[in-house]
């Protein structure tokens, strides 16, 4: 039973793997339930996330001009 | 195999390929574009990945198994299209530029760097949470430049797993290197990002680099 119960330490190491989702489900479990008891690692596990959702809101970009006219002018050819 | 019909060209089914596929290409032209700025880092080579991309899915749009994938499928050529000319590259200049013992190269700072952990240190004063502060506070600007400063080999794992959700084994599929090199690549990377990140945060705005054209604040060079 208490070896189920992870670290602070254990958990941070992770972190990022469990983000990615690459973590079995079993350990992926114990990390849920010790972000809802741990403040600090919940608040930890919170920033990553936020700072993810920001990154991929780079990939995000109006194309220029330019390029909205080349691919309409292969999407009218096809 | 068999050869197509003779009215093919104007059949209606045809013509309702043609329509979803420009309608689905034309959504997510502003996610493509973006990628693959984020991938090449370069207008112009951005602009060449996405019109090679989707010329490359229309020739090819019968291996697409239902339109409900169009999406996946789309930015899986997007991505080998990027990969191909990156390759390509490559392959002309020396190959100095791999990075598949980034361990070796990185000093510990590097190597272990956190953001959140260098938010929380104590002399820094902050009120309320520090984290929270940094986010609000963080322009997508810096961001991008942050992310375009990480050598290829990192950057591109980053826009892979963090933009795209692509798994470990997916990545390691995609870029043909073993799975391992995906994880320590990505752990390298992000430290690095993180790193940039603290160090553009820790400048005061006026005395950022506007070097690197394309952002929009450039007008106050003397
Ligand atoms: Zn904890």
């Amino acid at each position: 039973m208490s070896s189920d119960s992870l670290t602070c330490e254990e958990v941070i190491r992770q972190l990022f793997a469990y983000l990615d989702r690459e973590l079995d489900t079993q350990v992926s479990a114990e990390i849920d339930r010790h972000l809802e008891t741990c403040r600090e690692c919940f608040s930890r596990a919170e920033f990553e996330r936020r700072l993810r959702q920001k990154v991929r809101e780079t990939a995000r970009e109006e194309p220029p001009e330019r390029l909205q006219r080349r691919i309409r002018a292969m999407l009218d050819r096809y | 195999m068999e050869p197509p019909e003779p009215n093919e060209r104007t059949s209606p089914d045809r013509e309702k390929r043609r329509r979803l596929f420009e309608q689905e290409v034309i959504r997510l032209m502003d996610r493509l574009y973006g990628t693959a700025l984020r991938l090449t880092r370069n207008p112009d080579d951005a602009e060449d990945v996405v019109a090679e991309a989707v010329e490359r899915a229309w020739t090819r749009l019968d291996d697409l198994r239902g339109w409900e994938h169009f999406e996946g499928w789309l930015f899986r050529v997007l991505n080998n299209t990027f990969i191909s000319m990156w390759r390509r590259r490559r392959s002309r200049q020396d190959r100095e530029t791999e990075f598949d013992d980034p361990d070796s190269a990185a000093s510990p700072d590097e190597r272990d760097f956190s953001l959140y952990r260098k938010l929380h240190q104590p002399f820094l004063l902050w009120w309320g949470t520090p984290q929270d502060q940094f986010l609000d506070r963080l322009v997508l600007d810096d961001l991008q430049r942050a992310l375009d400063s990480l050598p290829d080999p990192f950057r591109v794992v980053v826009v892979l797993v963090e933009v795209q959700g692509y798994t470990y084994d997916e990545v390691a599929g995609l870029l043909e290197i073993p799975v391992g090199t995906v994880r320590s690549r990505l752990s390298r990377a992000r430290a690095l990002l993180q790193k940039r990140l603290w160090e553009y945060g820790n400048r005061p705005a006026a005395a950022r680099d506007p070097r690197n054209g394309g952002s929009s604040t450039d007008g106050e060079r003397p």
